[in-house]
């Protein structure tokens, strides 16, 4: 075994990737040549951490020193000081998130408040390299299922763990599997096709510990008896695919997957599929249209994909986060898992925050945690002295709440009772600069671009939503639009076939609830009091 | 057959097993709107119209929710009224406000649902979809700004007839029913079928129509303009004129068209008599000399032109006559023209048609043997009812005329052709004579009727077992004829037709037509059949003459010069 003085790890999700960590890393292995240390200080890519904000990051090891916003440029001296004097490069290190990562393999202190169940390997080992993985702890549960288990015993796990499903149906993951109709053949489908906005918790995840989704697939498949599983990745997520496809050939290398794993008389293989770039292809029933080749587009249901699923056979589909979640419970068992969380929600939630708060980025919680300590404890608050708006939760497609809800626990059942959803865990943050007319035209946008076209209500009624929001900003609308709106919303909710046209119209619906005054500013008094809509007057000016 | 019980609106109803909430509703009285639901080719739950309440937190589609026991289904509920007719203002916000100037006024199903609903005004309005008419083909005209997305036509082109031209393209409000890329029609391998009109419940694709032109030649006295009605015109055009399905409307069909002023009443049932001498004896001359077999029929234009684009490999197995339309225009041009000494630039031809292919193949550049384009004009059912309409002829009131000598005498075998199965009767009633000299024993061949897709026989004929098949709707010709491709089965004598139920189910037939519409049509072919006092084709004089003064004898020079035909290997975007 090698021994090396310093690990240096280099953040390669995608946010890091984008913003030059790739160029930033090449340099530095350049640099260590330079001064002779490439065998004394090793460099690892990992995946990521969460703070995307601040963007390329890399962490010194064992001081445990965070470095933030690193430029090519800046490579040189973090070499030259730091590795070579011991100095570290002050300037560099944190902004706003704490300064000072612990050692390794504790859990380190920018993660304060967070409780890393899903992302505890993100950030920490090279997800490229399965041995990092094993070196965790990695496949012994798949061991444990496929050699301790039988398969109903897996299901009934599962089941007690009360796990409900992470891509925002909050359907009971145990139950989804148990539901899986008898057959000879049946599939396994991983949802990847992460399309929410403001939500790329999927991503990270499989940028960061790929294995962890693979491990949570075979044992899915063996809990079903599924022997043939596909992951359905957003074609947009390069280095996610990239990253799983070396996960799976390294997987099958090993026997994790494959014919007859551990001996164990079961076999489990995975096939990525790429999404061409539709919102739908996330929609369960669209994405199994999609892996057969058709048009992205829901069927009705019933019958369910467990019924009646991919070619016709009984199929589960599972998101990342969920798959996630199952080693973890197979491993460490129901009871703990039941620990963490609400009763109603066990287990942690990873949420994306993005919009005007200070750290940006991803994090992972116990659900049940209130919407304020994710905001102004995690989140760092509201920068630049601006104050909360509204927060919405669970991607556009769920509901805008206002600050008199800041206390409300995060958790499944706890936001349906506000009209909203926790949904994939996005959550956008708005400051009083914003207009609600002006973000609701946005969402709507959205989903008029999104709408796949085949049911009249989501087809016919987001354009018409849509143009009614243009004509409040205009100036054009009057008060009973507001009442033809929250109709129009109130009727795609209860009439459209899938679940994109009955949850599109939920920001519609609690925006015209808890922000009643705003809409009627813009329709009365003809003033946009954000100063947004520049058809209108700003409140206040004559 | 196991039941369910389940309770809609307060009455108990019991269902068989696997029935939806949509058809167990109807069952007891409680009708349901729907669009986008064609019973037997359709069921996707899409439009939204059908809404009901089973209890859960949102509506369901009762067109694709099946029945479960103890079910309590709400139909009339104040919440389901007002999802339904939201969808349908949605629906109509989208949809031009065109009414009175589009062809399917008085029998559209969007008109006719915003009319039950009471819908008395527009409540969304905005944008609607801009598209330009896709025109540039001889048959069929798409609008996709009336189109409602409801895709019933997109289930018979994909799975019912295997086109596969039409499909949803774009998405969200962009959404488009159209061929690939938006390619016109006519650059694509549609066999203009007609079957997406039949189905359409709106304007949104209709036939191209040649009223104009034939009112033109109508008033033109320079013209001799002479009519040929097609063997399943006779059973439908009273359905187009109020009556019901069925209806046997020969003679005042004649008595029509001599009204609107054609100088003769010609029968395309003669040209199918002549079609029966010259097909079958191409089918004797090939059992004789080794084929190729199976000898396919050739009279459907539209599987004519899915054989030149799919199955080149089978083109040599298709007959090579004529379909009795087009021999029928050669003859008008030719025979008619030097018996009665017009000049044949003056004779125009007019055929009325089940059909919207007719169109096509009357275009085809071949088709012009008479040295002229040998029919000028096809009209559908459809549009021979418009023109009876817009003429003041009050159809019910009309007495009963005969056709005119010499092209308008037929036999009951020229009559079936109409019916899937029916050339294929035909032929052995003439095959089976001329073959072995004797009478047939009994004239009906019942193992080739009826509505089942692919229907199959063996008969005696001397020495031979003549092994033939029957398909209609090229869905069930694909898979016949996939059987004879891998050599699976052999016969002797195949008959496609194009559309289901044969002509009498065409694309220019009245709307709408149904299983239970086709039925009553078949039935009427079959009794028109009956009544006739001549049933072979052998037996027609008209045929016979034609065969003694003109062209001696079946496959003779002249036949093949104007009864017969070539094909082409076509791509798949032409």
């Amino acid at each position: 075994m090698e021994f090396y003085r310093n690990h240096i790890l280099v953040c390669t999700g995608e946010p890091c990737v984008l913003k030059g960590a790739l160029e930033v890393e090449s340099i530095l292995l350049t640099e260590l040549q330079k001064q002779g240390l490439e065998n004394e200080i090793r460099v690892i890519r990992t995946g990521c951490l969460g703070p995307c904000n601040v963007a390329p990051v890399l962490v010194v090891y064992p001081e445990g020193i965070y470095y933030s916003g690193v430029k090519p440029g800046d490579v040189q001296e973090i070499v030259a000081e730091h590795l070579v004097k011991g100095r570290p490069v002050t300037r560099l290190v944190g902004t706003d998130v704490e300064k000072r990562v612990d050692v390794v393999y504790q859990v380190p202190q920018i993660l304060t408040g967070q409780e890393r169940v899903v992302l505890r390997n993100c950030g920490i080992i090279n997800p490229d390299e399965i041995v990092e993985y094993i070196g965790r702890g990695g496949y012994e549960a798949l061991g444990k299922a496929l050699i301790h288990l039988k398969p109903e015993e897996v299901i009934e796990e599962v089941k007690s763990s009360g796990l409900r499903g992470r891509g925002g149906a909050a359907f009971p993951t145990g139950l989804k599997w148990s539901f899986t109709a008898s057959g000879e053949e049946k599939y396994l489908i991983c949802n990847a096709d992460e399309g929410e906005p403001g939500t790329f918790k999927d991503r990270l995840i499989l940028e960061g510990d790929p294995h962890a989704v693979l491990e949570g697939m075979a044992i899915a498949g063996y809990a079903v008896g599924a022997e043939h599983g596909f992951i359905y990745i957003r074609g947009e997520y390069t280095l996610s695919i990239e990253r799983v496809q070396r996960a799976i050939d390294q997987a099958r290398k090993l026997g994790l997957l494959g014919k007859n794993i551990f001996d164990s008389g079961f076999s489990f293989d995975v096939e990525i599929r790429v999404g061409a770039g539709a919102y739908i292809c996330g929609e369960e029933l669209a994405l199994i249209e999609s892996i057969e080749g058709k048009r992205g587009e829901p069927r009705y249901k019933p019958p369910y994909p467990g019924q009646t699923g991919l070619w016709g056979k009984p199929t589960v589909v599972n998101n990342v986060e969920t798959l996630a979640n199952v080693p973890h419970i197979i491993e460490q068992g129901a009871e703990w898992y039941k620990s963490i969380g609400t009763p109603g929600s066990p287990g942690t939630k990873v949420f994306t925050l993005t919009g005007n708060i200070k750290n940006e980025g991803l994090i992972e919680v116990p659900m049940g945690i209130t919407l304020r300590e994710i905001i102004y404890q995690l989140g760092g608050g509201i920068p630049d002295g601006h104050s909360f708006k509204m927060a919405q939760t669970g991607g556009t497609a769920g509901g805008c709440l206002p600050p008199e809800m800041l206390d409300v626990p995060m958790d499944y059942d706890e936001l349906a009772k506000v009209g909203s959803a926790l949904g994939s865990g996005a959550l956008l943050i708005m400051d009083d600069r914003h207009c609600i007319v002006d973000l609701l035209k946005c969402f709507m946008r959205f989903f008029n671009h999104e709408s796949c076209g085949k049911c009249t209500p989501c087809r016919e009624g987001t354009p018409r939503l849509l143009e009614l929001i243009e004509k409040i900003m205009d100036g054009t609308a009057v008060k009973a639009d507001l009442d033809l709106m929250a109709k129009l919303a109130e009727n795609m909710e209860i009439s459209s076939l899938c679940g994109l046209g009955q949850s599109s119209p939920k920001p519609v619906l609690t925006l015209l609830e808890y922000y009643q005054h705003e809409f009627l500013a813009h329709i009365e008094d003809k003033k946009c009091p954000a100063g947004v809509c520049k058809k209108l007057q700003v409140k206040g000016v004559v | 057959m196991e039941l369910v019980e389940l309770t809609i609106d307060g009455q108990e109803v019991r269902v068989e097993k696997g029935t939806t909430v949509l058809d167990a509703a109807r069952s007891i009285g409680i009708s349901i709107p729907t669009l986008c639901h064609y019973h037997g080719i359709d069921a996707i739950g899409a439009c939204r119209l059908c809404l009901v309440d089973t209890g859960g937190r949102n509506l369901a589609a009762s067109c694709v929710t099946v029945a479960e026991d103890g079910m309590e289904v709400k139909t009339n509920t104040p919440k389901v009224r007002e999802a339904r007719r939201t969808v349908l203002e949605l629906i109509l916000s989208a949809h031009p406000d065109d009414c009175l100037k589009c062809v399917r006024n008085r029998n559209c199903e969007l008109q006719t649902l915003a009319e039950n609903m009471g819908i008395r005004e527009f409540t969304y309005e905005g944008e609607k979809p801009q598209f330009k008419q896709d025109d540039d083909n001889p048959a069929v005209i798409r609008d996709s700004e009336k189109c409602i997305l409801c895709r019933r036509c997109v289930a018979v082109c994909q799975d019912v007839q295997t086109t596969r031209i039409l499909f949803p393209q774009n998405r969200g409000f962009d959404t488009v029913v159209a061929p690939d890329r938006l390619a016109p029609l006519g650059e694509t391998a549609c066999i203009f079928c007609g079957q997406c009109i039949n189905v359409c419940p709106v304007g949104a694709i209709v036939e191209k129509s040649y009223i104009a032109d034939v009112w033109a030649a109508l008033s033109d006295p320079e013209k001799h303009v002479v009519v040929q009605t097609a063997p399943a015109t006779r059973i439908s055009l009273g359905e187009e004129m109020g009556m019901i399905p069925g209806s046997i409307v020969t003679g005042q069909m004649v008595t029509a068209l001599r009204r609107l002023g054609f100088d003769r009443i010609f029968d395309t049932n003669f040209a199918a008599d002549l079609t029966i001498m010259e097909e079958g004896s191409e089918l004797i001359h090939r059992i004789n000399n080794d084929g190729p077999l199976p000898l396919i029929t050739s009279c459907s234009p539209g599987w004519i032109k899915f054989c030149e684009h799919h199955y080149h490999d089978l083109l040599k197995n298709l007959s090579t006559c004529k379909s009795p339309q087009q021999m029928f225009g050669a003859l008008a041009k030719t025979y008619y023209a030097e018996k009665m000494g017009i000049d044949p630039a003056d004779i125009v031809v007019v055929s009325v048609m089940p059909c919207t292919a007719k169109k096509f193949e009357m275009m085809r550049p071949e088709m012009d043997d008479s040295d002229f384009q040998d029919v000028d004009y096809v009209l559908t059912t459809r549009e021979l009812g418009r023109m009876l309409r817009e003429a003041g002829i009050d159809f019910s009131a009309l007495p009963v005329e005969d056709y005119d000598e010499p092209l308008g005498i037929s036999t009951g075998a020229g009559e079936i052709f109409g019916a899937t199965g029916g050339v294929m009767e035909a032929a052995l009633r003439t095959a089976y004579e001329l073959l072995t000299g004797e009478e047939l024993p009994g004239l009906d061949f019942q193992a080739v009727r009826g509505l089942e897709g692919i229907k199959e026989a063996e008969v005696k004929v001397g020495d031979l077992t003549l092994r033939v098949a029957v398909a209609h709707s090229l869905g069930k010709s694909r898979q016949l004829l996939e059987k004879v491709r891998s050599g699976e089965k052999e016969y002797h004598f195949i008959e496609i037709m194009t559309c289901p139920g044969g002509c009498i189910g065409g694309g220019g037939q009245p709307i709408p037509t149904t299983d239970e519409i086709r039925k009553k049509r078949l039935a009427a072919v079959y009794t028109e059949d009956k009544n006739m006092p001549l049933r072979k084709s052998h037996d027609n004089p008209g045929v016979q003459k034609l065969y003694e003064e003109f062209l001696k004898k079946p496959l003779s020079d002249r036949s093949h010069r104007l009864l017969h035909t070539s094909y082409r290997e076509r791509g798949k975007f032409e």
